[in-house]
């Protein structure tokens, strides 16, 4: 085990919060056609309430701290809010379009001690990058900030969302970044808005052009491997837990509203009328997550996947349970693997999605 | 010798142990107690002698001559990833970052 996984281990142990995503605006200036956020300003949180916030997630022993948005540049205060984290001393990583990243703005970043910049490129080609943006000359911008970001030293990844709209310019983005010199991260997921609008779900990647991703070699590596059909799970994958929203990392929006995770928009607490560590520790929501396990999950739990799945408690969530499926996860195995999931078959026969029989043990008191 | 903080990493006391990362390689370390002290003693104006006469023997009720030396050796492999800084003289500088 890693030393990382080792304090992961540890953080879980202790019930600490290790990573925290924060949000400090949703406005921003580009109108990405995908986007899950709206992008008006309902109140967001001043500074002083921000810098507030950081100093209880200090407390809390938050180390690894992403700060997003919206575009994170839209706010006056950016710099300050940094400066602030980093003086307390959190990891800090960076998610922007990087449009209004010059040379003075890279320097800053690389002044503060900014761990990693993470920034959006849809495609390698300015009128299908621009065009998802909606923004004109988007993607010139954006290749400039890297490479002031690149030449002040900094560590950049170039996280390359795809969709119906982009379709295969993942290699032409993968050679840029290698022209670039910065890393490179794919991402098949798009999700719902926050308000519960599935209308950009149209632009997911079909089944049969995500089967042909997934045989990537420079994407995936050995592509036998990872479209293995998956092992039996075993009693370790029963207890275990889904992912680390809501155990080891969470959400915050600019309005202080607390989520498990980003993608996971089930509302547990308000920064503005209760303490971070108060939330953490006693909302009925993060305890109710906390709570399930593997085994508690009623159609994945029978699913050849379950042991090897990326399902998303948020995707389900916002597809209404929870505990249930998250379909989106249920492609993504069946084109990988080519073995149809517990949900697809149930679906298939027409059914509500819970097994006709199920068996429930507890342990004697 | 006098040693601080650099402030080029993130750090977190995470039970009992302290958790550090270097912005410049990403090098992750974790200092044990003993190591955590002489960390956030590393205020750039105490001598490491001192550090570990006032803080690790009393506390550890260690050696002083075989505290001292492995003092030196962990901070000099510290100083080498940019974690602390090292000097024959007081380091002033910005006030050190906070150390929760």
């Amino acid at each position: 085990m890693s030393l990382l996984a080792e304090m992961n281990q540890k953080a879980l142990g202790l019930g600490i919060p290790i990573s925290v995503h924060l949000d400090i605006t949703y406005r921003c200036n580009e109108r990405c056609i995908h986007c899950y956020l709206d992008h008006d300003d309902h109140g967001e949180m001043t500074t002083a309430e921000i810098k507030d916030v950081l100093n209880q997630l200090s407390d809390a022993g938050v180390f690894f701290l992403t700060l997003s948005g919206g575009e994170v540049l839209m706010r006056r205060d950016f710099f300050a809010i940094v400066e602030h984290a980093r003086r307390l001393l959190f990891n800090v990583k960076l998610k922007t379009n990087g449009v209004m990243i010059r040379e003075a703005q890279a320097r800053r970043i690389r002044e503060l001690g900014v761990e990693q910049v993470q920034i959006s490129v849809y495609s390698h080609r300015p009128e299908v990058h621009d065009a998802i943006t909606k923004l004109p000359g988007s993607l010139k911008r954006t290749i400039e900030a890297i490479r002031f970001l690149k030449s002040q030293g900094l560590k950049v990844v170039i996280a390359n969302v795809l969709m119906a709209s982009n379709l295969f310019d993942n290699t032409g983005v993968m050679a840029l970044a290698k022209e670039l010199g910065v890393s490179y991260t794919l991402d098949p997921t798009i999700t719902p808005k926050m308000d519960g609008d599935t209308s950009v779900l149209a632009l997911r990647i079909p089944g049969p052009e995500l089967k042909q991703i997934f045989r990537s070699e420079e994407l995936v590596g050995n592509v036998e491997a990872f479209c293995a059909p998956p092992p039996t799970p075993g009693e370790d994958i029963m207890d275990g837990l889904p992912c680390s929203a809501g155990h080891t990392a969470c959400y915050i929006t600019p309005y202080g509203d607390v989520f498990p995770c980003v993608q996971f928009p089930l509302p547990s607490g308000n920064l503005r009328r209760q303490k971070f560590a108060e939330i953490w520790q006693n909302s009925p929501q993060l305890n109710e997550i906390r709570s399930i396990r593997g085994r508690d999950l009623p159609t994945c739990s029978s699913c050849a996947h379950v042991g090897t799945c990326t399902r998303c408690p948020g995707l389900a969530y916002m597809e209404g349970n929870m505990r249930g499926p998250s379909t989106a996860d249920c492609e993504k195995s069946f084109q990988r693997t080519g073995i149809p999931t517990a949900n697809m078959l149930f679906r298939s026969r027409g059914s509500s999605g819970v097994p006709l029989i199920q068996i429930r043990a507890a342990a004697a008191l | 010798m006098y040693i601080a903080r650099s402030s080029a990493i993130a750090a977190r006391l995470i039970g009992g142990e302290m958790m550090i990362m270097s912005a410049v390689d990403s090098t992750f370390f974790t200092l044990n107690e003993v190591a955590t002290v002489i960390w956030q003693a590393a205020d750039g104006r105490t001598r490491l002698s001192d550090i570990v006469a006032l803080k690790i023997c009393p506390e550890f009720e260690v050696d002083p001559a075989e505290a001292g030396r492995d003092a030196e050796q962990f901070v000099s492999e510290l100083a080498q990833h940019g974690i602390l800084v090292v000097s024959e003289q007081p380091i002033a500088s910005t006030p050190p970052p906070e150390a929760r």
